[in-house]
């Protein structure tokens, strides 16, 4: 190769840099019309508006809720009674006190830990805040009178004649109107969620209970003691495990169901529809238009037109999904038979092998990977939809889920079941790609 | 000795011809009961749901026909809606690919990456992936209230894990040449990536944003049903309302815009990769 001078370079360099820029001219528009789209988009989506109204405090109150319960002490002016009880709720009120709670209706003092200490008498209240003094707060002829100490209100301080209300750690509020007086106490964890708070279970430990179950001295005359603590369990009726674990069972029927009965309904249809197995052109492209059809139906409108036909349920989502996934595993199934190699059929035929047997030992092998990729990848997003289309109204976990959001006051059983959700999802795929690697050695190495 | 070797033979085949009827009826088996349990579990029974099964859907073609020229008036007052969701859709497809392509160059192994960084992305994107856009959507409408931008979210969420995972198997299997002769004259990674790698994937990228194009515009149609706005929106109060005629407008609108889009998407995508590669 001759040598080129920097001259040479230079001259060359040029035409090179030319077309660099015209090559970029395409994607630089392209960028262009996209960038004006999401400009387009962020009006017509009237982010602006959105922003100004979004609660990110919404979230945030989610998300401690989430994790977190609260114990109310509250003590009622006109009845003059006072009660401890989880979340406020009165099938949750404690019998005996909790050991932070000490006195009666009349004078009680509350412990809330790390020396904040909330001492009640009649209609007035001091609150202890370490680091910053005594708050004193008080019913005076329908008004609440509160003295701070000196310096400047803290912020956590919402004082007025109506209303007070503290909150110096997130973990610890005092509310305080002319009807009542209510103590707030939040603790990590999820309440009464292997007991219920009423059964005598209720927050007992695990080694209690291992005792309870292997002793003969019957909580309950009809069961043995293991069995009643299992349905006890089962049978929360907060948590409502055996609903949700039925839910659960429900969706991923509908998905490996669904699933099973496109792919056997789409495999002989996608021989019908290859050309290379069916010379008929015309039923092959009523076939074809089958396929695009029930796959451009999807699931959204055949789950609906299923649901009332046959109700709520996992036979509802099964169809569905089968329908939808009729369409699309036969148009796969009908592509890999056109790309299969027609020498092996034909080397089986010249064993003597009839129609059947071609099929069998000459084609079926040669599309069994893809197959079971796609089954098993289908199985694995079916998963998915299910949930989706059970919000719909197909029933399963998707439906306890949109559920308890719309009902529930408390969002621990909200996020329960979005974890249980996204365990079971995980697990789908995990479980697929392991099968997949079995099953197709040698396929793909991830 | 041959006929030794035979008989070992057609012994095995007998056992391997045993396991596969077995596995079939098992099989068949589990979907029978499973069929049944969940006919069972169903509100309505097969049986009696399968004579209704046209009931519905011929019950809202018939309101539609009632309506006769009227019924071709819903289209231009439901076309808002739909141009909603495939705005979804497209955004949700935009912000998710751009994602993608970031995540995807950094779990190739031929891109010169730390080898420390490619699983955790790889872990990343599985998670993406993975989580149900529902769950995301129905939280972010809780914080930011009933819009079409939750659903964009929640799609785009799981966009760049889908298309992540495909993008960086089109990484992988590029020339590496091209990125050879770039760093030889001295070109820097972004260069590299710009000039070597893009133009090769650009194609396959395109097609795989396309059909990915395809799926979202059905997922961000069922995320309106929860609240998200959009299409899904219009047809969850038609059928709360029992409306027979909007209802079979919106199914019917859905269902061509689906279609349209599949067979532009696939001409498209025919035309990026070619007939050859095309699958």
């Amino acid at each position: 190769m001759a040598v080129i001078s920097d001259q040479g370079a230079a001259v060359m360099a040029e035409p090179v840099r030319i077309s660099v820029k015209k090559a970029s001219a395409v994607p630089m528009l392209l960028l262009a019309g996209v960038v004006l789209y999401l400009f387009y988009a962020w009006t017509a989506f009237d982010i602006t508006a959105l922003l100004a109204r979004a609660q990110l405090s919404k979230g945030a109150l989610l998300i401690s809720d989430a994790v977190a319960y609260k114990t109310h002490v509250t003590k009622n002016f006109r009845r003059g009674d006072f009660e401890v009880a989880i979340e406020g709720e009165r099938h949750a009120t404690f019998k005996t006190l909790p050991d932070w709670v000490t006195g009666d209706a009349s004078k009680f003092t509350v412990d809330l830990g790390e020396g904040y200490v909330v001492r009640v008498e009649d209609k007035s209240l001091a609150f202890e805040v370490p680091d910053y003094g005594i708050i004193r707060s008080k019913l005076v002829d329908g008004k609440i009178v509160t003295q701070v100490p000196d310096g400047p209100v803290p912020e956590w301080l919402k004082i007025r004649d109506v209303k007070f209300e503290a909150r110096p750690t997130f973990s610890r509020r005092v509310q305080f109107t002319r009807a009542k007086l209510e103590i707030h106490k939040f603790q990590f964890g999820w309440e009464n969620f292997w007991f219920p708070f009423t059964s005598e279970l209720h927050g007992k430990s695990f080694g209690e209970l291992v005792s309870l179950a292997t002793s003969d001295d019957r909580l309950n005359l009809d069961q043995a003691n293991w069995q009643y603590i299992l349905s006890s369990f089962w049978g929360n009726p907060e948590w409502q495990h055996g609903h949700v674990a039925v839910a659960l069972f429900e969706t991923i029927l509908m998905a490996v169901l669904g699933t099973v009965t496109a792919a056997f309904c789409g495999l002989p249809l996608a021989f019908v529809a290859a050309s290379n197995f069916n010379p008929n052109s015309t039923v092959r492209f009523v076939v074809r238009r089958v396929f695009d059809f029930v796959r451009g139906i999807d699931m959204l409108i055949w789950s609906l037109i299923f649901i009332r036909a046959f109700g709520l349920g996992p036979l509802t989502g099964s169809l569905a999904i089968a329908f939808t996934d009729t369409g699309s595993l036969g148009k796969l199934f009908s592509e890999a038979l056109e790309n299969i190699d027609r020498k092996q059929v034909e080397g089986v035929g010249a064993t003597g092998a009839n129609r059947w047997q071609r099929y069998r030992f000459g084609v079926i092998p040669q599309i069994l990977p893809v197959f079971t990729s796609q089954f098993l990848y289908y199985v694995e997003s079916n998963t998915r939809s299910a949930t989706v289309i059970g919000a719909l109204g197909a029933g399963g976990i998707g439906l306890v889920l949109v559920e308890t959001m719309r009902t529930s006051r408390d969002w621990e059983n909200t996020f329960y079941i979005i974890s249980l959700i996204i365990v079971m999802v995980f697990m789908m795929d995990g479980a697929s790609s392991w099968l997949r690697r079995k099953l197709i050695a040698g396929g793909e190495s991830r | 000795m041959v006929e030794v070797m035979r008989q070992e033979v057609l012994a095995l085949e007998g056992r391997r011809r045993l396991y596969t009827g077995l596995s079939l009826a098992l099989l068949l088996a589990v979907v029978l009961s499973g069929y049944s349990e969940a006919s069972a579990l169903n509100s309505g029974g097969f049986l009696q749901g399968l004579s209704k099964f046209f009931d519905y859907p011929a019950q809202i073609v018939m309101q539609a026909w009632d309506q006769g020229w009227a019924f071709w008036a819903l289209f231009p007052k439901f076309l808002p809606a739909l141009i909603e969701t495939l705005n979804i859709a497209a955004v949700a497809t935009l912000i998710g690919a751009v994602f993608a392509m970031i995540l995807s160059l950094l779990s190739s192994r031929n891109l010169e990456v730390p080898p420390a960084v490619i699983p955790v992305v790889r872990r990343i994107m599985d998670i993406m992936r993975a989580f149900p856009e529902l769950i995301i959507a129905l939280f972010l409408i809780f914080v930011l209230g009933a819009s079409p931008v939750p659903a964009a979210i929640a799609v785009a969420f799981h966009t760049s894990g889908a298309l992540g995972k495909l993008f960086s198997e089109v990484n992988e299997n590029i020339d590496v040449k091209p990125l050879e002769g770039l760093k030889a004259v001295g070109g820097n990674w972004l260069q590299r990536v710009r000039f070597g790698v893009i133009p090769q994937v650009l194609p396959n990228y395109s097609s795989y944003f396309l059909l990915r194009f395809e799926i979202n515009v059905r997922a961000s149609a069922i995320l309106g049903f929860v609240g998200a706005g959009g299409i899904g929106t219009e047809l969850s109060r038609a059928i709360g309302w029992g409306a027979g005629s909007e209802t079979a407008a919106l199914f019917l609108m859905l269902f061509l815009s689906i279609v349209a889009i599949d067979q532009l998407s696939s001409y498209l995508r025919r035309h990026f990769v070619g007939a050859d590669n095309f699958s």
